[in-house]
């Protein structure tokens, strides 16, 4: 229905999209913030790699060596250049969650190397009475890595509140960041809520008190433009299953003079420029921070995603999933009973889409869904905090892509009017069925 | 609808109608235990003796989960400490059946319900939630001493 992409022809891209499931329903695939699904192109990609040229990249003498590392390479150059980077300044890692402990043991590492008497770059040295700033928003993978950090160091964690309609409260942002935070780490989508940060004006304010700064960019980078410069910040991390590419990767961008500056996390093959008995000496970055053999076929898989996604044009899926997204909004906030947790208009906001269904536990609204061919995700996204902070326990989550339409949504909706029926909650009562 | 065999109609009516919900007044022991994928919380009370085991629950979380917390507690508050082994046994044994379990109803009760719930691994978890803090309660109270079923 959206006038920006040909979805019917998109979905004929994706093998997955045309099974049934549950007795032979078709498969509604509403679960696109966990992960995407996967276009034929990039399946072939891979395996064309592993039947032309797999081998280990950076050492070997042969051939395949040879081409394997080309194809390694290219990947990194033409992922970097998707969002305006320098391949020398995207590492490839596991996930997006390896990218922000990468980042959050440079601080742990040069902490615990300059109380040794080393002389590590003095901004990821960490002393009690420093802080770090998250917000209320963040996803587990942003939030964990920074407590522990402020458990090794004894720095302070802080985090930017949030408004009841799901934003970034804003108004205190000059006494949160002061002269004592070192680390401004923030989501620019959050997976969860659909909210899209103002995450420039964060980075400059972070900048302004001499802070490093990093954007969790898992939810944005598959869905709109993302350009590494107009974002302002020393790091920014994804994950390319998100985004159409293989599981077991993902990327961390940094500032070349930041990442010049940073211990390595993993240690190992690879990541070294010599090595002696007792010492040894690292490599320039990015492969400082790919210590053992990486994930050759994945980046050939997420290249060719890369190549599908511009294909399309960003401007294109966003124009797409901002229409989207407006009328799942609307038919979330006509049908009875449903209670938007997040931002309830388009304007800057994502297409993840969070909710309540009055007296029917989230667990159950997705099993009901699910036996509609419908697939969910529910529980509390790995932002328990946010979803405390809107205090409920969980909720149930819907997210398109490219490959959704709103046939999909109306599936989804008649879904929760069929769990609504089923567990006999009124649809327009109020009263719920737990005691 | 496929689901039927998951929401049996005695699992949907302790949902709704929770018996014996509520803590005790005084408890000798109690154990806090929640389903971190989704968010499901109880918590389980015993007091009494071994020969008489009083319990009280509370909690918040899926018709499967609270259900099953119903049904545990209807059958086995007052009961004998061997009386709880015994049906925890079989309990556990029917949710780790993949569905193919054939539930004595003699000895589970209502919990004969939940063998539908055992073809959905993901809600295996829920059902065995109250259970596993009853475990836990009545270790901590000295009621029975192995460390896990």
């Amino acid at each position: 229905m959206t006038t920006a992409l040909d979805v019917a022809r998109i979905k004929k891209d994706f093998p997955i999209l045309s099974r049934t499931v549950r007795g032979g329903h078709p498969l509604v695939y509403l679960d696109s913030a966990a992960t995407s699904q996967k276009p034929e192109c990039v399946l072939d990609a891979e395996r064309a790699f592993y039947e032309t040229s797999n081998a280990a990249v950076h050492r070997g003498a042969h051939q395949l060596a040879e081409e394997a590392t080309q194809a390694y390479e290219d990947a990194r150059a033409a992922i970097a250049g998707f969002v305006g980077g320098a391949p020398e300044d995207l590492i490839f890692t596991k996930n997006a969650t390896e990218g922000i402990n990468l980042v959050s043991y440079a601080f742990s590492n040069a902490t615990a190397e300059s109380a040794w008497g080393g002389s590590p770059d003095p901004r990821f040295i960490l002393r009690p009475g420093d802080s770090i700033l998250v917000t209320e928003m963040e996803h587990h993978a942003n939030l964990v890595p920074w407590q522990q950090v402020c458990a090794r160091t004894g720095a302070t964690l802080r985090w930017i509140p949030l408004t009841e309609d799901g934003r970034l409260d804003l108004s205190d942002l000059g006494s949160l960041i002061d002269s004592s935070t070192k680390m401004v780490s923030v989501v620019h989508q959050s997976n969860i809520l659909g909210t899209i940060n103002p995450v420039r004006q964060i980075m400059d304010a972070a900048h302004a008190v001499g802070a490093l700064g990093l954007v969790d960019a898992c939810q944005s980078v598959p869905h709109m433009p993302v350009n590494v410069d107009e974002l302002g910040a020393d790091f920014i991390t994804w994950s390319g299953h998100k985004m159409l590419g293989p599981t077991g990767i993902g990327l961390l961008w940094g500032r070349s003079e930041v990442l010049s500056g940073m211990s390595p996390f993993l240690s190992g093959g690879s990541m070294i420029e010599s090595v002696y008995m007792d010492h040894s000496t690292f490599a320039a970055p990015p492969n400082r921070f790919e210590a053992g053999v990486p994930m050759v076929a994945q980046s050939v898989g997420l290249a060719r995603a890369v190549a599908y996604l511009d294909e399309l044009g960003m401007d294109a899926v966003h124009a797409h999933e901002t229409e989207l997204t407006a009328y799942a909004l609307n038919a979330l906030e006509q049908a009875p009973g449903v209670r938007i947790i997040g931002p309830t208009n388009s304007v800057d906001r994502g297409s993840a889409i969070s909710f309540v269904v009055d007296g029917i536990h989230p667990h159950d609204v997705g099993q009901i869904l699910d036996s509609e061919g419908v697939a969910v995700r529910v529980g509390h996204h790995c932002a328990w905090p946010t979803c405390r902070r809107f205090g409920v326990p969980a909720t149930t989550r819907i997210s398109t892509y490219i490959y959704n339409d709103s046939s999909d949504i109306d599936v989804a909706i008649e879904a929760i009017s069929t769990a609504q029926r089923y567990f006999g909650t009124s649809t327009t009562s109020k009263q719920g069925c737990e005691s | 609808m496929s689901v039927d065999a998951l929401y049996q109609e005695i699992i949907l009516d302790h949902y709704k109608h929770p018996r014996g919900k509520g803590l005790l007044g005084e408890s000798l022991a109690e154990s806090f235990q929640v389903n971190p994928t989704c968010g499901d919380e109880v918590t389980v009370q015993v007091a009494g003796d071994p020969s008489d085991v009083l319990i009280g629950y509370e909690g918040q979380g899926c018709s499967i989960s609270q259900a099953s917390a119903s049904v545990m507690s209807e059958m086995l508050n007052g009961t004998p400490v061997a009386t709880i082994k015994e049906k925890r046994d079989a309990f556990i044994e029917l949710m780790h059946a993949k569905g193919l379990g054939e539930p004595d109803e003699e000895v589970l009760e209502d919990g004969v319900a939940f063998a539908g719930v055992a073809k959905y691994p993901a809600r295996v978890k829920c059902a065995l939630l109250p259970w596993m803090a009853l475990q836990d309660a009545a270790i901590k109270a000295g009621f029975i001493t192995e460390e896990k079923s």
